[in-house]
């Protein structure tokens, strides 16, 4: 008698298997106070068990996937310190990109792995407890191997060896922390909404498709590496996205408002930290793959209009101002990378004004704007320049109370004028960027009228003085060395030095 | 208009296969590439057929092997043994 093969379990049933009946209806405890969190907002659920990963990831498969992808990563990495991989790079001005990246994304990565731990503790939910849980075991993945793989270059180039503690005191790092500790200060289903929807799902594409294949492009072996495979996790995140909003409009009709606010809410702030990127697409990188306007134009045009257009069978509609969010995608890098420009003597990493060849490209692909606002500006710095009287911005600027940012965009449909909005909260006034900025705030102004404000706190003394050298010593800045242009700089002398000798080696 | 569903995948010696299969499977789906990467765009619906791809590698392949060469996707999900179907309306 020939003995009967165990059958297997097919991907559904082990699914079920591995995440139904974890948890337990409490006894001696209510389970209102053991699970305190996930009421408070309002969002109503009848039924947990209606929660489902699509992809349907158990602890084993995970651990065998994430274990395998480690192990591809870290052969590159070390391939790449191996054979000095910083020397292949288009040219040392792209290496600024990274510093922003690792200042301003990789500790945001580390929150996110604190957030999703808590919400796999605190959900009642078992299916988004344990989504939440390899969410969080990714997290700190992602923040590891962004630190691991900029480490070869904290080797060779100035502005990184201070990031967590330029994350924590840098005026213009305190966009992208304000807007996780924003998320991380909210309620679970926010938090969800915030990060796993507005973010991972409408939004991170832009950060990790285009500037990543800007990586590859740009010979960064190792950034392309560690973007794709982080990535890889990430459209795990943006079923979580998309899975918890449809089961928050499904659970119960009073839901959608709430889930309605919050949509607006995030995609704005979110839309207005993004920012960063753009500049980084469209000034930072030597070679260039896409504009900022296209890669919008692709994934939010295109992909999210796909996206609301399902979700409207449960009423939700596209986000507010997400029409002046695709106008202000003709704008809103040329805007930023003018404001880092004046104030370099302030930023932790090299500003540099367009050349003509990239102003040329600028003006192809922003054919409404560029030439029309943003070019006669970086044409009369640079004449400036040349005579020597660089423009540096001494005053430090108005705030926006919400997303942080200096007050510098302009009003929908005039790009020739700033835009100024501001409220009134317990006496005191507020003042915002936009309109959507300002509902923000109006909605939630005992929140944000405790923000922690970076000019505001350098003019109340709190920031290592009053002088500039002393608020760069509290930054961890070293002056002339991590700020300023890059022309001149310790990273240029490097890089140039490195060149020359290349080509001493060709004859 | 068409809601469009889209997966984008590395563009590396893994994910070539799946890349093949994805557009032999689906014929109004269409490749856009960039470096490092390859975004495939198909109205309505896609899938990734396990029997396309272990048919071009030569061995049985799981569709959770995607996880090792997926960089994004756009639509709703569904995953068995079988495939994996993306989608708008589910």
């Amino acid at each position: 008698m020939t003995p009967q093969r165990k059958k297997k379990l097919n991907l559904k049933q082990r699914y079920a298997l591995m995440t139904r009946g974890l948890d337990w209806e409490t006894s001696y405890q209510k389970m209102d106070d053991v699970f305190p969190y996930d009421t408070f907002e309002g969002i109503k659920i009848t039924d947990w068990s209606k929660w489902e990963d699509p992809f349907r990831l158990t602890m084993d498969a995970y651990w065998k996937y994430q274990g395998e992808k480690e192990r591809k990563l870290y052969a590159v990495l070390d391939s790449f310190a191996q054979n000095n991989g910083q020397l292949g790079i288009s040219d040392a001005r792209y290496v600024n990109a990274i510093k922003l990246f690792l200042t301003g994304v990789t500790p945001l990565e580390y929150q996110a792995h604190r957030h999703f731990a808590h919400l796999g503790r605190h959900i009642r939910g078992v299916g988004p407890r344990v989504a939440a849980q390899m969410q969080s075991l990714d997290e700190l993945r992602h923040a590891q191997t962004q630190i691991h793989t900029i480490s070869h270059y904290n080797k060779y180039f100035d502005g990184f060896a201070e990031f967590p503690h330029m994350h924590d005191r840098v005026w213009y790092l305190s966009v992208p922390k304000s807007f996780f500790d924003d998320a991380c200060s909210a309620g679970p289903f926010e938090f969800f909404t915030a990060i796993s929807f507005a973010f991972e799902y409408v939004l991170t594409n832009l950060l990790f498709v285009p500037f990543m294949s800007g990586a590859a492009y740009n010979g960064d072996l190792a950034t392309v590496t560690f973007g794709f495979s982080a990535q890889s996790d990430e459209a795990r995140h943006m079923t979580l996205g998309i899975e918890v909003i449809k089961f928050m409009l499904e659970q119960h009709p009073d839901n959608l408002p709430i889930v309605q606010k919050w949509v607006d809410k995030w995609f704005w702030r979110g839309h207005k930290m993004l920012g960063l990127v753009a500049m980084m697409m469209d000034y930072m990188l030597p070679k260039r793959i896409m504009s900022w306007k296209e890669a919008w134009e692709i994934y939010f045009t295109e992909a999210g209009g796909a996206l609301f257009e399902d979700l409207s069978r449960y009423g939700l509609r596209v986000p507010k101002y997400a029409d002046i969010a695709t106008d202000e995608a003709e704008h809103i890098s040329h805007q930023n990378w003018a404001i880092f420009y004046q104030y370099t003597q302030a930023a932790g990493f090299h500003t540099w004004l367009p050349s003509d060849e990239e102003m040329a490209w600028l003006s192809e692909k922003y054919p409404n704007t560029f030439d029309k606002y943003y070019r006669p500006r970086f044409e009369l710095w640079r004449e400036m320049e040349a005579r020597g009287e660089r423009f540096y911005n001494n005053a430090l600027p108005q705030l926006c109370q919400t997303c942080q940012i200096p007050m510098g965009y302009t009003e929908p449909g005039d790009p020739t004028k700033i835009g100024f909005r501001s409220s009134v909260y317990e006496s005191e006034r507020y003042h915002f960027c936009s309109d959507g900025c300002k509902d923000i705030f109006d909605n939630e102004p005992e929140k944000f009228s405790q923000a922690w404000l970076p000019v505001h706190q350098i003019f109340q003394g709190n920031c290592g003085g009053a002088d500039l050298s002393d608020v760069l010593k509290w930054y961890h800045m070293e002056n002339g060395t991590d700020n300023m242009d890059y022309t001149g700089s310790p990273d240029q002398k490097q890089w140039d030095a490195w060149q020359s000798a290349r080509k001493r080696v060709a004859g | 208009m068409a809601g469009i569903v889209s997966i984008t995948l590395q563009n590396n010696d893994e994910a070539r296969p799946v890349i093949e299969s994805i557009l032999h499977d689906n014929p109004s789906a269409s490749a856009n590439y960039m470096p490092g990467a390859v975004k495939i765009d198909c109205p309505e619906r896609l899938v990734v057929k396990a029997g396309s791809v272990s048919e071009r590698i030569g061995r049985d392949w799981d569709p959770q092997e995607i996880h090792l060469t997926i960089i994004s996707m756009g639509g709703s999900l569904d995953e068995d043994d079988e495939e994996l179907v993306l989608s708008w309306g589910v």
